[in-house]
C-alpha cells in the first residue's frame, strides 16, 4: 500500500563532514546515505571529498576509494566492476544504475549516493533483495519440457534464438523494480519488471513446453497487471533493456488466448 | 512476526486467474471513448449557450441522443474499471474492499442517472 512520508525511524538526518584530503587541488563532494542497524540512530548522509585527480572515472571508484582512504565502516555491494554482475545497484543523482559503469562526467554537482529505493536496508547502500529474488525464482527461471529429453541438445533456430536478445542480459541488479511505483506501493505481490521481464524471456523460448501454465500463474490483477506502463524499469535499465515492452508482450500474449 | 519463507510469502494465495478481462475492457472502452469523444464534444459543443428550447430538440434528434447514451454508459464503465485500479493501488486491506463497492455505487449510480435525464429529455 501507497507510503507518502517515511516512517519516523528511517527519515534521514545530516551526518558527519569528513576533513577534505591535504594538498588536494582537484576536489568532489559526495554525499552518501549511511545507516547501522546495530547503533539504533536513524539514516544519516555523511559528506565525503574525493580527490579526483587520483581517482577512476566511474563512481564505484569513488566509493571504493572512500572505503580505502577515508571511511572504512561503508558498506556497500560489488564485484565484477564492468556491469556484469550488477551487484553495485544503487541510486546515485537520483537514478537506480550500477556504480561501476556509471561516470562521474554525468553528475552535474554533488554526487549523491542512496540504496536503491523502497527497499528495506541491510546496510548503508545495501538493500535487502530476499524478496526480489524470491519473486524471480517464483517464475520458473529455467527450462521446462514435458517431451522426453533428446539425446543431444534441445535445438533451436538461430531466428528463435535472436527472440531472446535484450531478455537474456538481464542481470538482476534491481534498479527496475526498485524504480517503479507500482513495485514500491504493491511489492509484496506484484512482480516487478525484473521478474516479469525474466518470465517474458521463458515464455518466448521455442524450446519450453510450459508456456501455458507460465501465463496461467502470471494471469493475476497484482502479479502482472500492477504495470500500468509507467516506463521507469525502461529508463533506468542500467544495461539498455526494456521491460515496460516485455511486460507489454505478456500482455498481449494473456489476450491473444482469450479474445 | 511469522516464520514464513521468503518463498511463501511470494507465493501468497496463488495466481487469482483474473486480470486480462479487466485489461481487455480496460483497452476496448478507452478505443471506443477516442470515437465517441469527439463525436459527444462535436454534437454537443455547439449547443453551449444557446436556448433551452434549441438544446432539448437537439437533443431529441436519435443520432444525438444515441451519442451522449454510448457516452454515458462508456464512459462510467471506463471510469469504473479506472479507478478500481486506482484503488487496488492505493489503498489496502478491508478499505481497499468496501473503496471499490463504494466506488462500483457511485459508477453505475452516475450512469443511470445520466441515462434517465437523457431519455426524459430525448423520448
Amino acid at each position: 500500500m501507497v507510503e507518502l512520508a517515511l516512517p519516523k525511524n528511517s527519515r534521514m538526518k545530516t551526518g558527519k563532514s569528513w576533513p577534505k584530503p591535504d594538498g588536494a587541488t582537484n576536489l568532489r563532494k559526495f554525499q552518501v546515505y549511511r545507516w547501522n542497524p546495530d547503533d539504533g540512530e536513524n539514516p544519516r548522509v555523511d559528506t565525503y571529498w574525493v580527490d579526483m585527480d587520483t581517482c577512476g572515472p566511474m563512481v564505484l571508484d569513488a566509493l571504493i576509494k572512500i572505503k580505502n582512504e577515508i571511511d572504512p565502516t561503508l558498506t556497500f555491494r560489488r564485484s565484477c566492476r564492468e556491469g556484469i554482475c550488477g551487484s553495485c545497484a544503487m541510486n546515485i543523482d537520483g537514478i537506480n544504475t550500477l556504480a561501476c559503469i556509471y561516470g562521474m562526467d554525468e553528475v552535474k554537482g554533488d554526487v549523491k549516493i542512496y540504496p536503491l529505493p523502497h527497499m528495506p536496508v541491510v546496510k548503508d547502500l545495501i538493500p535487502d533483495l530476499t524478496h526480489f529474488y524470491a519473486q524471480h525464482a517464483s517464475i520458473m527461471p529455467w527450462l521446462e519440457t514435458k517431451t522426453q529429453k533428446p539425446e543431444h541438445e534441445w535445438k533451436q533456430s538461430i531466428d528463435d534464438r535472436e527472440k531472446l536478445d535484450g531478455l537474456y542480459e538481464c542481470v538482476m541488479c534491481a534498479c527496475c523494480s526498485t524504480s517503479c511505483p507500482s513495485y514500491w506501493w504493491n511489492g509484496d505481490r506484484y512482480l516487478g519488471p525484473a521478474a516479469l521481464l525474466h518470465a517474458y524471456r521463458w515464455i518466448i523460448d521455442s524450446r519450453d513446453e510450459a508456456t501455458g501454465e507460465r501465463l496461467d500463474e502470471l494471469e493475476d490483477p497484482f502479479k502482472l497487471y500492477r504495470c500500468h506502463t509507467i516506463m521507469n524499469c525502461t529508463k533506468t535499465c542500467p544495461k539498455g533493456l526494456n521491460p515496460a515492452k516485455a511486460i507489454a508482450s505478456i500482455k498481449k500474449m494473456m489476450v491473444e488466448r482469450q479474445v | 512476526m511469522a516464520y514464513l519463507t521468503d518463498r511463501k510469502r511470494v507465493e501468497g494465495l496463488g495466481s487469482a486467474k483474473s486480470g486480462t478481462h479487466h485489461f481487455w475492457s480496460m483497452t476496448v472502452t478507452s478505443a471506443a471513448l477516442l470515437i465517441l469523444t469527439p463525436l459527444f464534444v462535436f454534437s454537443f459543443g455547439p449547443l453551449l449557450g444557446e436556448p433551452h428550447a434549441d438544446v432539448v430538440a437537439a437533443l431529441s434528434h436519435p443520432l444525438r441522443a444515441i451519442i451522449a447514451a454510448l457516452m454515458i454508459v462508456v464512459s462510467f464503465h471506463h471510469f469504473r474499471l479506472g479507478v478500481t485500479t486506482l484503488i487496488e493501488d492505493y489503498v489496502g486491506g478491508q478499505a481497499r474492499k468496501i473503496a471499490i463497492i463504494a466506488m462500483i455505487i457511485v459508477s453505475y449510480g452516475l450512469m443511470a442517472a445520466g441515462l434517465i435525464a437523457l431519455a426524459q429529455i430525448a423520448l
